[in-house]
C-alpha cells in the first residue's frame, strides 16, 4: 500500500480499538484530506469522530490539547508544517507544560500530523520541514516516518502514547508504495531507532526523505554503510546510534533541512562527546544549503541532498578521513 | 475596429494607468484575466510547468475593479490565489507567466512561484500562501503611512476561509483603534478549499464581521467592475482622508477547484451554472453593448486579439532560460553589518 493508505490504516485500526480516538483538520472529513491521509474514515466512523474545521490552526490545535486533557485522543491534521506556525504557543507553550505544571496530574495524549518538506514544487513557503520549531522542547516528543511500514508503525505508537506527540510526514513519500504489516506487530516503539541497512564501513544516520536518498546513495557509491532511521527525533535513540558508530568508527548524518540550527548537530555533538576517542574520522552532516527551497524545478531538486551527491561525500569521506566540502562550495557556486 | 492595445512591452505603472482611460480597457484586462488563466490550467494539465496553482477564475471583476481605484504607490498584500490581482495591477501576462514557469527573468529570479508574485513598482507586496498572513502585515503599512502622514493607502486581499483564522480578527482590531488608513477587501467565493462556507463559518455576510470592530464596511457585487470600484474609491477615500479602516465584503464565486488537482465534486448542483449568470466577463461584455461603446463584432474582435498575445507569449516564455545554480543563494540576507556575506 502506499505510505498515506498505510496513514489511514493506522489511524482507522486505532479508531476501531479506542473509542475516545477522533480526528480533526481541514478538509479531513468530507475530503478525505488533502494527501487523503483519512480517506474513508468519515463514512466509517461518523463526523463525531471525524471533524473538518474552519482554517483556524490555533484553535483546533488549541481544542486537540484541551480535548485530550479532558480524555480523548485527538489527532490533528496540520496540512502543511508551516501552518503550525499560528499554533505553536498551544504546543510548546501549552501541552508541552500541562504535566510539569500539575505535578503530573493533567497529560496531553495528542498527535499532531504534518506534512513536511520540499520536492513538489510548492515553493518556499510550503516545502520546509522545519523540524527545529518543536524539536528542542523537552515533553513534546517529535517523530518521523520513511517508508508505508514506519507510517503504520509509528502513527500507531503516537496515538496510544500518553503524550503530545508530532508526527512529521515526508508529503513527497505519500503516493510510495511499500508492504504493511497491520496489526500489534507492526507498530513500532516511540523513542526506538531501526535499522535500515546494515554495514560496516560507516554510519549514516537519516530520517524520512533522506533514509531513502541515503539508502540510494548507498546503493550507487557500493560503501557498506550502516544507515540507521532515527524515527524519532525528540528523544531520540542514543544507544542504537552510540552502538553503530562505536562499531563504525564514523558517523555521517543526513539532513533535509538547512544546515544552520539543524537536528544533526545533536547527534554530532552526542556523538562526539561519548566516542571521541575511537572515532576514526569527523563525524559530519550532509545537508540541504542554508538556504529557502526554491520553486525553479531544476533548484529545488538540488535543495535535499541527492542519492549523487550523497555518494559523492561518502567515498571522499572514506578515502581521505576528512570531511568533504558540499556541493555548493565544490562546485564554486557559494562560500557556505 | 477596437482601440489599440498597450504594447506587450508596456511597464506595469503603464499597465496601471491604463484601466483608467476607459470601459473597453478595463474589459480587456478581465478578458486577459480570463484567457490567463484558462491557458494556465491546460499548461499545468499537460505537465509543462510543475507544482500547484490556484486559479481566480470568477474573480476577475474584482481585482480589475479594485486595481482601477489604487494608486501604484498604495501597498497591496495579496495571496495564493493572486494571478487576477497581479495582472490587474500592472504586472504583465510575462512577467506572471515566467514567475510560473519558475524562469530567470521573472520578478524572483524563479525562486518564487505561482503563490509569490511581487511587482514593487505598483506596490505589489510578495503574495503570501499562508492564510491570513498578509493582514498583519497590511496594518503595519498602514501605521508606516499614517506615522508619516502620508496619503497612501493599504490594502488587504484576502479570501472569506480567512476570516476565521486569528490574524484577521487582530488586524482588524488593531487597524480599527489605531484608525489605520487600511482596506480590507475579502473576496467571498463561497469556498475555501473544498469546504462550502457555511460548513465552516457561522454566517455568509461576512461584512457583518466588521461591526464589532466598529469598522464601517460594505458588501457589493464582485462580479461587477463599476460596483466595485464605487466601494473601493469609498474606502479608500475615508483612508486617505484620515478616517481609518474599512472593510469591504465582494460576493464572488471560484468558478474553478480550489487548486490544480481539484475538481470541485463537492459543490452542490447547479450552484455553479447559476453563478455563470453572473460570470465578470458576460456581464462585462454586456455593459458595453448596452451602452454603445463595443458591439459584439468589435467585442469578438479584442478577444481574440487578447487570446493571440497570450498564445504569443506562452510561447515566448516557454523559451527563455532557466535561473542559474546559483540563484538559490541570492537575496536570503539583507547586506548589513549582521550579515558578513
Ligand atoms: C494558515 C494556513 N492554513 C491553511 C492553509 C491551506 N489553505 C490554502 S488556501 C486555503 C483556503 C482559503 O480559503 P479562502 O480564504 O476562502 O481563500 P480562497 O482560496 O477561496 O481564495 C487553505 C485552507 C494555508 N495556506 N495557511
Ligand atoms: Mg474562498
Amino acid at each position: 500500500m502506499r505510505l498515506r493508505q498505510a496513514i489511514v490504516a493506522a489511524l482507522q485500526d486505532e479508531m476501531r480499538s479506542d473509542p475516545s480516538v477522533m480526528i480533526m483538520g481541514e478538509d479531513v472529513a468530507v475530503a478525505g484530506g488533502p494527501f487523503k491521509t483519512s480517506e474513508g474514515l468519515l463514512e466509517e466512523f461518523g463526523p463525531n469522530r471525524v471533524r473538518d474545521t474552519p482554517i483556524s490552526e490555533m484553535a483546533f490545535t488549541g481544542a486537540g490539547v484541551g480535548a485530550a486533557i479532558a480524555g480523548l485522543k485527538p489527532v490533528v491534521e496540520i496540512m502543511f508544517m508551516e501552518f503550525l506556525g499560528v499554533a505553536l504557543d498551544q504546543l510548546v507553550t501549552g501541552a508541552a507544560k500541562m504535566r510539569y505544571l500539575s505535578k503530573g496530574q493533567v497529560s496531553v495524549p495528542l498527535v499532531v500530523r504534518a506534512s513536511v518538506g520540499s520536492g513538489s514544487g510548492f515553493g518556499s513557503q510550503h516545502s520546509q520541514t522545519l523540524e527545529n520549531w518543536v524539536t528542542s522542547t523537552p515533553g513534546l516528543t517529535v517523530a518521523t516516518v520513511s517508508t508505508p511500514q514506519t507510517a503504520y508503525g509509528i502513527m500507531r505508537a503516537a496515538v496510544r502514547d500518553p503524550g503530545p506527540t508530532i508526527v512529521l510526514e515526508p508529503r513527497a513519500l505519500y503516493a510510495v508504495r511499500g508492504p504493511v504489516e497491520r496489526g500489534e506487530s507492526g507498530i513500532l516503539r516511540l523513542g526506538k531507532a531501526l535499522i535500515a541497512r546494515p554495514g560496516s564501513a560507516l554510519t549514516i544516520v537519516a530520517m524520512g526523505q533522506t533514509v531513502t536518498t541515503s539508502l540510494a546513495a548507498v546503493e550507487q557509491s557500493g560503501i557498506d554503510a550502516e544507515v540507521i532511521d532515527l524515527l524519532t527525533l525528540a528523544p531520540w535513540d542514543r544507544e542504537t546510534v552510540l552502538e553503530s558508530v562505536a562499531r563504525t568508527g564514523r558517523l555521517v548524518v543526513v539532513e533535509e533541512a538547512p544546515e544552520s540550527g539543524g537536528w544533526g548537530s545533536e547527534i554530532v555533538a552526542a556523538v562526539t562527546r561519548e566516542l571521541f576517542s575511537s572515532l576514526a574520522a569527523a563525524p559530519f552532516r550532509i545537508t540541504a544549503p542554508n538556504a529557502p527551497v526554491p520553486y525553479n524545478r531544476e533548484l529545488e531538486a538540488r535543495f535535499l541532498p541527492q542519492p549523487s551527491e550523497i555518494a559523492r561525500q561518502l567515498t571522499s569521506y572514506l578515502a581521505t578521513d576528512s570531511v568533504p566540502a558540499p556541493w555548493w562550495v565544490a562546485e564554486g557556486i557559494h562560500h557556505d | 475596429m477596437t482601440e489599440a492595445t498597450l504594447a506587450t512591452s508596456a511597464s506595469s505603472v503603464e499597465r496601471r494607468a491604463d484601466l483608467r482611460a476607459g470601459a473597453v480597457q478595463r474589459f480587456e484586462r478581465i478578458v486577459e484575466i480570463r484567457g490567463f488563466e484558462e491557458r494556465l490550467n491546460v499548461l499545468f494539465a499537460s505537465g509543462a510547468i510543475h507544482g500547484t496553482t490556484h486559479l481566480a477564475l470568477g474573480q476577475e471583476a474584482l481585482a480589475v475593479g479594485l486595481a482601477t481605484e489604487l494608486e501604484p504607490t498604495d501597498l497591496v498584500t495579496g495571496t495564493y490565489r493572486g494571478h487576477a490581482l497581479a495582472l490587474a495591477l500592472g504586472m504583465s501576462p510575462r512577467a506572471v507567466l515566467s514567475e510560473i514557469m519558475g524562469k530567470a527573468e521573472a520578478p524572483t529570479g524563479g525562486l518564487g512561484g505561482s503563490m509569490h508574485l511581487c511587482d514593487m513598482a505598483i506596490g505589489l507586496l510578495p503574495t503570501f500562501a499562508i492564510v491570513g498572513a498578509g493582514l498583519p502585515v497590511s496594518v503595519g503599512a498602514g501605521l508606516a503611512f499614517q506615522y508619516r502622514q502620508e496619503r497612501h493607502v493599504s490594502v488587504a486581499l484576502f479570501g472569506d476561509g480567512s476570516t476565521n483564522i486569528g490574524a484577521f480578527h487582530e488586524s482588524m482590531n488593531l487597524a480599527a483603534i489605531w484608525k489605520l488608513p487600511v482596506v480590507f477587501v475579502c473576496d467571498n467565493n463561497v469556498y475555501g478549499e473544498y469546504s462550502r462556507i457555511n460548513l465552516t463559518t457561522p454566517i455568509e455576510d461576512l461584512h457583518l464581521r466588521a461591526a464589532s470592530y466598529a469598522m464601517p464596511s460594505a458588501v457589493v457585487d464582485g462580479m461587477d467592475v463599476p460596483a466595485v470600484r464605487t466601494a473601493v474609491a469609498e474606502a479608500v477615500e475615508r483612508a486617505r482622508s484620515g478616517g481609518g479602516p474599512t472593510f469591504i465584503e465582494a460576493k464572488t464565486y471560484r468558478f474553478a477547484g480550489h487548486s490544480r488537482a481539484d475538481t470541485a465534486p463537492y459543490r452542490p448542483a447547479g450552484e455553479l451554472e447559476h453563478w455563470q449568470q453572473r460570470d465578470p466577463v458576460l456581464l462585462a461584455r454586456r455593459a458595453l453593448e448596452a451602452e454603445g461603446i463595443l458591439d459584439a463584432a468589435a467585442i469578438a474582435d479584442l478577444e481574440s486579439r487578447v487570446g493571440a498575445a497570450l498564445d504569443e507569449t506562452i510561447e515566448t516564455v516557454r523559451e527563455l532560460p532557466e535561473p542559474a545554480l546559483a540563484t538559490m543563494f541570492d537575496n536570503i540576507w539583507t547586506p548589513g553589518e549582521g550579515a558578513a556575506r
